[in-house]
């Protein structure tokens, strides 16, 4: 497929910001530039919250810029464009409308007369191998197939650019993978009417496998960090060396750094006491940690290999992974995962260890953690109300980040014994046998 | 075999199945009846003139036939209102501003309260002719019907998933298309759920909107209701038998031949994938499937309304000038709410005037103390239907076996208005010499305790069975399993029950605290009293400071006690 094909959407200097809870302006797009030109498929990848699925719904026309310039061939788009579709990540089918009538609706709404309708439907049908579906409801099908209805259904109106918001993520590997395929081979063979894709995804293989150019999206707020140009010809295999290398590559670039705006070397991580927080249980972090340290590993691996091994997906393990080197217990590096010293003991003590150690790493690393301990020792009572501090990440994060971003500081607290949580009072207070000593040591002091 | 057909008329070949045979004497039977009915409502009529009503039972046939008319316009109406509501309210912010605060307290003003204010103009718009009347009568139901119906449409509006608005903006479905393919079908389920509700209400006040006497008239329109209102004046109890009969009757038909089909037809808009309940069925939805006219019926019906899609489409897209967003919006939207702010202390205002200048403070400080009185009863008497109903439903909603047939049975209790029953409690409390302000209060909970009781049916016998058996498990008895494990999972449907019944309570007030049979009245002191006193005396100033004290209280209970407890059953005790 020919590359450098002429452009069709240009987005210059795009920057957009949401309104949070206190009425402060928080960015999430800054200074992004970008054009989707004909003949290309492109990948974005970031982690979440950086603003990926935000860019994807400014080029479908959905979300309206605070400045900068979006433009469709040429031409201003300030909304929704005939020639731009998508499709969902959990579909959004009409649960109410028959496939053929779902594949039907951007025709229908455009007034195309009933004959050339069904026409048409049933071709985008039969293309993505629904035939003999037409008259079943989406309940009536599986996962694959109502993401094959929701496709149809973006074909049908001959869109000049398809963007797809993770839309195989909501389905299991097998399906999604195979669902990509046929796709790709649409593409290739020249069967769809679409001259470029936009893919937003989290699967680090899959973008490599499908994209000719892959952006890497930074958070806090949103930009593009990298972008990588992938020449392979097509089909590629996933096993083949050369996918291989380039997968390696892409989890190195996605590692490097938690992606601050500041940083781009590979230093340790130092946060700051607002940043969000990788969203890792502490269970998958000590199931990770064994992985890590046992054999084959042996306290080294590379981040592909161990998705394979722990059957994570890639954006449940690259938060993982950011977890425990955020505390300390091992280091990311180039896409490899080293266990550190302090990891060796964690993993080889028992379970109180342990439970001290992530304690001890939770508020040296951790500075929302150390100023929540810090606070609730202050206070007479030991306890204090959440509230104020959802408050304090609310003014760099949106409503449901920050309660999630606490809830996860409020699963590490708890492990590491650093302090409890009152979900009935929504309360934050110590440990019960620590109170004694806290109030003991703020007494000599 | 297919090309021979088309060598003889249409008709010869296709004679239909045999649905359409069977089914041909209902529908014309049906017609006929509404056209007569309709015709009947139209009479000349002058005010003053006696219509004619006797309390024989074979009378009663066609009084069911006026009255299920009036409650299928109103009803009608009420679809209507609720669609021009709900679109306005959910598109228009600055509509929005208004539309629902006017919501709330038109929905906790008194029924009657409309009537008062509004019949002498429906009367006098048709002079000379019944509709007037009726026409009151029908306002009178469509007050009871239309809020709750408006308000379920619009909450629905604003809830439709974000990612299938998203679909529609991306296929470029204009407003009108968007409203038919995807708003309306979203919030159907709640809509036919709510259009079920309004009916029992309407039932409810079905004497009240029939029997107009208020502001001085003293009109009967032929109807159960009036009926009812007849046999009471003449102490007649084996009237009110035949007119529950006949009651039942009605809703039953109702349930049958409108809602049940209905219900059946709206499953396919459920959302929630999950839910393996049964699909529920109607026996009318599936004979008129299989009939081939009704069939084709219906599809022309579903074309009519795609071509209007091709008419009301959008004919630009997002790379229009015509698309380009305003941003000159916010000056206009802080004018408009000064606008409403101004509106606001103006109708402070004058409410104040009014008061100093019409009925004094005094009277407003009484007044307000009978509210509480009517608060008071409330509380109590939901705690106690509580205590009584919480434990039977749970006891039901565990056994299978029961809970399917018990709740539809208390669902129809719901829907049988209670004041049926009410001179059975006269008669009772004259005979013992009763104290009316403490005997007539369980009057009020008679006919919505039952929305407790379904409410904690379903919500017992939908608690997963992993945690019946974690339970019996732990060998959880006596009082902590109670504690620990059944109160809990029940609560958040015992709060959606609770908010029912004690809305449907205060509302009952007025018919509950003021009793009549034949010459005897017997009253409670409270606010439903004063009200019911004020409206028979046509005086509306007082109408009107009973019916805004009911809504301070109504709207201070919905805020302070239920909002509050439905947050915490949303939050803390979900599965």
């Amino acid at each position: 497929m020919e590359k450098h094909g002429s452009p069709i959407i240009e987005i210059q200097d795009v920057r957009k910001s949401f309104r949070s809870a206190d009425g402060r302006e928080r960015p999430v797009l800054e200074g992004v530039e970008f054009t989707l030109r004909e003949g290309e498929i492109v990948a974005l990848l970031g982690q979440s919250g950086s603003g990926k699925s935000t860019l994807l719904r400014i080029m479908a026309g959905l979300i309206g810029v605070d400045s900068g310039t979006v433009q469709y061939r040429g031409q201003p788009l300030y909304g929704p464009a005939r020639a731009i579709s998508m499709v969902f990540q959990s579909f959004a089918l009409f649960p109410w409308l028959t496939v053929q009538q779902n594949v039907e609706l951007g025709l229908e709404a455009r007034g195309i007369e009933r004959v050339e309708r069904a026409e048409r439907a049933e071709k985008a049908i039969s293309l993505i191998g629904l035939a003999g579906f037409e008259g079943a409801l989406p309940r009536e099908l599986s996962g694959g197939m109502r993401q094959r209805v929701g496709i149809a259904r973006a074909l049908v109106t001959q869109p000049d650019v398809l963007l797809m918001d993770e839309a195989f993520s909501a389905l299991d590997v097998l399906t999604g993978e195979r669902l990509r395929d046929d796709i790709l081979e649409l593409w290739t063979q020249g069967g769809m009417p679409t001259k470029a894709m936009l893919v937003v995804s989290h699967n680090i293989e899959e973008a490599v496998l499908m994209a000719d150019r892959i952006l890497i999206f930074a958070s806090d707020p949103g930009r593009i960090r990298f972008q990588l140009a992938i020449d392979l010809p097509r089909p590629r295999i996933a096993d083949s060396a050369d996918v291989r290398s380039l997968i390696d590559e892409v989890y190195a670039l996605m590692t490097a750094g938690a992606g601050r705006a500041d940083r781009t070397t590979e230093e340790p991580d130092t946060l700051r006491l607002h940043d969000r927080l990788p969203d890792a249980d502490v269970a998958r972090m000590d199931g990770l940690l064994e992985l890590l340290a046992n054999t084959p590993f042996h306290g080294e691996a590379d981040l592909p290999k161990l998705a394979e091994e722990s059957e994570l997906t890639d954006d449940e393990l690259l938060p993982v992974a950011r977890a425990i080197d955020l505390l300390g217990l091992a280091r990311l590096q180039s896409g490899d995962l080293h266990l550190t010293l302090m990891g060796r003991r964690y993993v080889d003590g028992d379970h109180a260890l342990r439970q001290q150690l992530f304690g001890q790493q939770l508020l040296e690393n951790v500075p929302l953690a150390a100023h929540i301990r810090h606070s609730l020792e202050q206070d007479p009572e030991r306890a204090l109300p959440e509230k104020p501090f959802l408050r304090l990440l609310e003014q760099h994060l949106d409503a449901a980040e920050a309660e999630r971003v606490l809830q996860t500081v409020i699963e590490w607290g708890r492990h590491g014994e650093v302090f409890e949580y009152d979900f009935h009072a929504g309360s934050i207070h110590l440990p019960d046998d620590q109170q004694d000593d806290a109030a003991r040591t703020s007494i000599i002091e | 075999m297919a090309f021979e057909k088309n060598f003889f008329p249409r008709q010869v070949v296709e004679a239909g199945n045999r649905w359409d045979w069977a089914l041909l004497p209902l529908v014309l039977a049906g017609l006929v009846l509404l056209g007569y009915g309709g015709a009947q409502m139209t009479r000349p009529y002058h005010l003053g003139d006696a219509i004619p009503l006797t309390l024989d039972p074979w009378q009663l046939p066609y009084y069911l036939l006026r009255t299920t008319l009036r409650m299928l316009l109103a009803l009608v109406f009420s679809l209507l209102f609720s669609f021009a509501f709900a679109t306005a309210a959910s598109r228009w912010r600055a509509a929005e501003k208004i539309l629902v605060p006017l919501l709330d307290i038109l929905q906790s003003i008194p029924i009657l309260g409309f009537l008062a204010i509004t019949v002498t103009g429906f009367i006098a718009m048709f002079p000379g002719n019944l509709f007037g009347v009726e026409c009151a009568a029908i306002f009178a139901i469509f007050t009871s019907q239309a809020w709750n119906m408006a308000f379920s449409l619009y909450q629905s509006m604003r809830t439709v998933p974000s990612e299938l608005q998203e679909a529609a903006r991306v296929f470029q479905l204009s407003a009108w298309q968007r409203f038919w393919r995807l708003e309306l079908p979203f919030a159907m389920p709640g809509l036919l759920w709510n259009m079920m509700m309004s009916m029992s209400g309407g039932w409810f006040f079905v004497v009240a909107s029939e029997a107009i006497a208020v502001s001085g008239q003293n009109i009967k329109l032929p109807g159960v209701g009036s009926y009812i209102a007849l046999a009471i004046e003449a102490r007649n109890l084996q009237a009110i038998g035949w007119a529950i009969l006949g009651m039942l009757i009605g809703i039953m038909l109702y349930d049958q031949l409108l809602f049940r089909p209905l219900v059946a037809w709206a499953d396919k808009f459920r959302f929630e994938e999950g839910g393996q309940e049964t699909a529920p069925t109607s026996w009318l939805l599936t004979w008129s499937r299989r009939t081939e006219r009704i069939a084709k019926l219906s599809e022309r019906f579903t074309h009519a309304l795609e071509s209007t899609f091709t008419w009301f489409r959008i004919s630009h897209d997002g790379t229009s000038i015509r698309a380009r967003p305003n941003p000159a919006g916010n000056a206009i939207a802080r004018v408009w709410d000064a606008l409403i702010a101004a509106g606001g202390l103006y109708a402070i205002w004058a409410l104040f005037s009014f008061v100093h200048a019409e009925v004094g403070f005094g009277e407003v400080w009484h007044v307000f103390l009978l509210g509480c009185a009517t608060m008071l009863r409330v509380i109590i008497l939901i705690s106690l239907a509580a205590l009584v109903w919480v434990p039977v439903g749970v006891w039901i909603g565990l056994r299978p076996m029961w809970s399917g047939r018990l709740q539809a049975v208390a669902q129809f209790l719901a829907a049988f208005p209670a004041n049926l029953m009410f001179p059975g409690a006269v008669v009772l409390i004259v005979h013992w010499h009763l104290n009316p302000d403490i005997w007539l209060s369980p009057l009020m909970v008679f006919g919505t305790q039952w929305y407790l009781l379904f409410n904690v049916i379903a919500g017992a016998s939908s608690i997963p069975s992993e945690l019946r058996f974690a339970a019996g498990n732990l060998g959880l008895s006596g009082w902590l399993r109670w504690k620990r494990f059944l109160l809990p999972a029940v609560f958040p449907s015992f709060v959606t029950g609770a908010i029912t019944a004690s809305g449907g309570s205060w509302n009952a007030s007025i018919v509950s605290e003021y009793v009549t049979w034949g010459d005897t009245t017997l009253e409670a002191r409270g606010l439903g009293s004063y009200i019911a006193h004020m409206t028979a005396a046509g005086d509306f100033h007082r109408i009107a400071l009973g019916i805004c004290v009911m809504c301070v209280f109504v709207m201070g209970m919905n805020h302070f006690v239920w909002r509050r407890l439905y947050r915490l059953a949303e939050e803390r005790m979900h599965f």
